[in-house]
């Protein structure tokens, strides 16, 4: 009796696995663009293919290269992978977990430096579709600004000044941010205002020729302004997890938060107060700036997905001008990366790209290549960065250990 | 009586329960053990296989300078995270056992039922409730500390290196003290009444009671629950990556065998996953988990069937 | 009322330890039912009719199927308790009967798997259900948790069934019963046995994170625990939806617990006095 239960639930829980093919989910690590996909994104495409049906299936941010790579390792993946640029993705086409995209209709409209995240080194296999790129800068409480009287810094020297006067004020937070993921330490400090100090792509190349190291020049003093944030950090940063800065930002207990671009929608959703945007401020005497202007997201094609059909339809919509100004308007902070003219309605959003003009671009300085080997040159400095804002390390120590590790694998760095 | 000569019925009872035990539990763990004597390998065009290279891997793990400090933080970490256990934990389920074992108070069952509470819950709901509850924008633990008047030693707890694993720590005692409560109360009721009395009668305290009475003879107990904690401990993985992700923050101080596995063998952020380094710690794993179980079965039982006899 | 001061203390003692087991779940249910501003500004202090808002479980009922996860884990957990129970106790019921060579040994193979947890085997299960096509089936949960509770199970059943009287299963004999008749005849004696068994297993595997989360993490198979763990991971910046999530989790495990924790606790404390 029991082996015949046993039986008849076995096929029935097989059955049930089998019948969800037929539509299309997506793996992503934006869990805060939720909503959008759902009420936006999705039924926009659905307007022009009613049958596919689409699901969106984030995971945190922290965990989605581990989720993913579980996922696909057990063969249950969504059939649309949101691509992280560089090395990460590579290294999954290269496993053969992304199918190629050269003959995608509609990848003509991105150039090569769009397309330049998402391919092979000698440029043979596209494998994603580019999305977009996020800026870095700072969003700021207005009404904080008007009641303490502060104005937008135009140097780093003012910037650090004015994080004293909210300080000295006591009934706010200077600096929201916290330390407890590790990556906004580097991703929303160290390549938010380092660019200015190692001058964008020209030492971000330095450093992928081994022309310059982590320990010195514009890299070594990136370290330095990122240790200056230390005394203006929230009461608790060490233990304070990214969402819970989100919170306590638009619960406006801080004056500036340090922030990607991509952070806007869901200030917009959440904050109570008019918010306003400044690029990260060079150190004073130094006439021009750098922004990180990063190719962040992509969208490629798990290569054992059973709905390939539906899958490259989908991803052919997302070349189109209609997907690019729906993106990049339902997503504010998402910078589209095709050739189409796009109309940016969200004020913050024109604010960050508008910094396009005055500065120059680049790319954070460890996605291209640096991050093959082991040690992990992203990870390390996710490590270090957080350790230096929780005051474990030096500047000098932080440096140091990212080039010691960087030197034990990458043969350019390992010349002198 | 004589049997028949093949006895089916035998073979037919045992063979469900063999079957199943060995390929889902015995193979995967021989298959693992044996997938951490291989490596990746590249070949021309891109290819990728596997090849044999012996006890490479381990070597690799124990000697190389980007993995045995890993390794060498893990396990320590893993060691401070088992004796908090048997220091706080234990004693503190030994106690509440002795409470709960008196036929002074009334209500025993009532408390039992609450105090079990927190250990039917899954790891994943008490891992985010604590993170809430310390996290200082919610300020809770500021709050409590300041009930007694200590809120200027209120930290950021899961935050600091210096904090964070002491701090899950007694997060998992707390949730995990019913157990060895609960086990403890069974063998202290299993105590006959009149040797109790007769201890009291004697003129012994209620300490001198437990000491020389009731602490001897559950100390059989004490045997399975040290080692039922070992094994768990060592196992571990669902707290410390529900509240500090993968990663083990902050710098790896929180980072113990579980979660080194589970990073290296999936990867994390833009580190691609090892498969065969991730049957190399499992493989380390075992091996640490066993040698803890031959220690109890050959060092304690032994000696405990000694004092017995 | 022997000696009032002693009782006071362990009183004392017992009301502050359930305090503490009791207070965090307490705030989060409170709280889970408050709006935003409520649960920073006031976290201690009940819903209010100013303070009361259910949109943390508009979004959770919105976002996350919690009727089909607790479906799931109800079919895991009770699939692989009647697995265990039923290929356990025939091999108990063997072990215990007959005395055939190797007998001992075969039981020192099966109690293997007591101590060494099965986790250690992940890698190669993992591999082993993609060659099987089970992956994000219920199917590779249930057996998974089968195998690795067949070990403890089989070990205390065997206890408890060498205590079964032989005049009875002889009785049987002489009258005719085949042997699958006199393990029927068996089972209901070693009930209380099989209740431990089933009180040992049951927690561990509803609450289980790591197998769900590797074997099967589909939308369609996802267990209640990796529902809501990845339901937090999603919606980690709305507090409301948080508490909620965590709050639907957790209830209904706390209403069963309390509804059958006599029945639990004693299925606990009798496997620990064997």
């Amino acid at each position: 009796m029991k082996l015949r239960l046993g039986l008849v639930l076995c096929s029935t829980l097989l059955g049930a696995a089998l019948a969800q093919s037929g539509s299309l989910t997506i793996e992503s690590w934006r869990n805060d663009d939720l909503t959008v996909w759902q009420e936006t994104i999705i039924p926009a495409f659905n307007a022009r293919y009613p049958d596919i049906q689409v699901t969106f299936a984030p995971s945190a941010p922290a965990e989605y290269n581990a989720v993913l790579n579980s996922k696909l390792e057990a063969g249950s993946a969504g059939d649309l992978i949101t691509c992280r640029p560089f090395d990460v993705s590579l290294d999954l086409f290269q496993r053969g977990h992304l199918a190629p995209l050269n003959d995608l209709p509609g990848m003509e409209n991105f150039s090569d430096v769009a397309k330049s995240a998402w391919i092979t080194d000698d440029g043979s296999d596209v494998f994603c579709v580019p999305m977009a790129s996020v800026i870095h800068g700072f969003i700021y409480n207005q009404d904080i600004f008007a009641e303490l009287g502060l104005s937008e810094p135009q140097t780093y020297e003012e910037f650090l000044s004015l994080l004293q006067t909210v300080r000295e004020s006591g009934a706010y937070e200077p600096l929201i941010m916290g330390t407890a993921d590790q990556w906004e330490a580097a991703t929303m400090g160290y390549q938010n205002i380092g660019p200015n100090y190692w001058r964008g792509e020209e030492g971000r190349r330095g450093l992928i020729d081994g022309t310059i190291g982590y320990d010195e020049g514009g890299f070594l003093a990136a370290f330095e302004a990122l240790a200056a944030w230390r005394p203006f950090l929230m009461n608790g940063y060490q233990a304070t997890t990214y969402p819970d800065a989100q919170a306590a930002f638009t619960l406006g207990m801080g004056a500036v938060y340090p922030a990607g671009s991509w952070d806007i929608s869901v200030f917009n959703q959440q904050a109570p107060f008019p918010m306003g945007a400044f690029r990260p401020p060079p150190p004073e005497g130094q006439e021009d700036c750098f922004i990180s202007d990063h190719t962040d997201i992509g969208m490629g094609l798990n290569a054992a997905s059973p709905n390939q059909e539906a899958a490259r339809l989908f991803l052919e919509w997302m070349t189109t001008p209609e997907f690019a100004e729906l993106y990049a308007n339902a997503l504010p902070g998402f910078f589209p990366l095709s050739n189409h003219e796009v109309t940016l309605q969200d004020p913050l959003a024109q604010e960050f790209v508008s910094w396009r003009g005055e500065c120059a671009s680049t790319i954070r300085s460890s996605y291209q290549i640096l991050s093959r080997g082991e040690p992990n040159n992203e990870n390390q400095l996710w490590n270090v960065s957080a350790r230096l804002l929780n005051g474990e390390i030096t500047p000098q120590e932080a440096a140091q250990t990212v080039q010691a590790g960087l030197e034990a694998w990458y043969e350019p760095q390992q010349g002198e | 009586m004589r049997r028949r000569p093949f006895p089916v019925h035998i073979l037919v009872f045992l063979a469900p329960a063999v079957l199943l035990y060995t390929a889902f539990m015995i193979y995967p763990l021989l298959d693992s053990l044996r997938l951490s004597l291989f490596a990746p390998t590249v070949e021309e065009g891109g290819a990728r296989g596997l090849a044999f290279v012996g006890l490479q891997n381990y070597r690799t793990l124990l000697s190389h300078p980007q993995w045995a400090p890993q390794l060498l933080n893990a396990l320590s970490n893993n060691v401070l995270f088992f004796a908090i256990h048997m220091l706080v934990q234990n004693p503190v389920g030994l106690s509440l056992a002795v409470l709960l074992s008196s036929k002074l108070v009334r209500g025993r069952a009532v408390y039992r039922t609450l105090i079990f509470t927190p250990t039917v819950l899954s790891v994943v709901l008490i891992g985010f409730i604590w993170r809430l509850i310390l996290s200082p924008l919610w300020g809770i633990s500021g709050d409590v500390l300041g009930l007694f008047g200590l809120e200027h030693l209120n930290q950021p707890w899961l935050g600091q290196e210096s904090t964070a694993l002491v701090t899950l720590s007694l997060v998992s005692v707390w949730q995990n003290v019913g157990i060895p409560m609960m086990l403890f109360l069974a063998a202290l009721v299993g105590i006959p009444d009149e040797l109790l009395e007769a201890a009291r009668v004697d003129g012994a305290t209620a300490w001198g009671v437990f000491w020389r009475v009731q602490f001897p003879l559950i100390l059989p107990t004490v045997g399975i629950v040290s080692v039922l904690t070992f094994v768990g401990n060592f196992n571990a993985f669902d707290l410390i990556y529900t509240t500090q992700r993968a990663i083990a923050g902050p710098n790896f101080s929180t980072d113990i065998m579980g979660t080194l596995f589970f990073r290296t063998f999936f990867g994390f952020q833009l580190q691609p996953g090892n498969p065969t380094m991730g049957a190399t710690i499992a493989g380390v794993m075992l091996l640490v988990i066993l040698s803890g179980v031959l220690v109890y079965l050959f060092g304690y039982q032994r000696r405990l069937q000694r004092i017995e006899l | 009322m022997k000696r009032p001061a002693a009782t006071l203390a362990a009183h004392t003692v017992l009301l502050f330890y359930t305090a503490l087991a009791l207070f965090p779940v307490v705030l989060v249910i409170v709280n889970s039912f408050k709006g935003r501003l409520a649960i920073f500004r006031t976290p201690y202090a009940p819903p209010t009719p100013e303070t009361w808002d259910l949109a943390g479980y508009r979004t959770v009922l919105g976002g996350a199927d919690f009727p089909l996860y607790f479906r799931n884990s109800l079919v895991v957990t009770l699939a692989s308790l009647a697995l265990i129970l039923w290929v356990s106790s025939m091999a108990a019921f063997a072990l215990a009967e007959y005395p055939f060579p190797g007998n001992t040994l075969l039981g020192l193979y099966l109690a293997l798997g007591i101590m060494v947890p099965i986790r250690l085997g992940t890698v190669s299960l993992l591999q082993m259900m993609v060659r099987l096509g089970l992956t994000n089936t219920l199917l590779a949960l249930i057996l998974v948790y089968a195998a690795a509770g067949i070990p403890l199970a089989v070990f205390i059943l065997t206890q408890f069934m060498r205590q079964v009287p032989k005049d009875l299963k002889d009785a049987a004999r002489i009258d005719g019963a085949s042997e699958y008749r006199i393990y029927a005849l068996v089972l209901p004696l070693v009930r209380p046995a099989l209740g431990t068994v089933a009180v040992f297993n049951m927690i561990p595997i509803w609450n289980d994170l790591w197998f769900p989360l590797i074997l099967a993490p589909a939308e369609r198979t996802k267990t209640v625990i990796l529902g809501a763990q990845v339901f937090l991971g999603q919606y980690i910046n709305d507090w409301n939806a948080v508490l909620a999530a965590l709050t639907l989790a957790m209830v209904p495990v706390i209403v069963l617990y309390v509804l059958f924790s006599r029945q639990l606790i004693r299925g606990l404390t009798a496997g620990s006095v064997k």
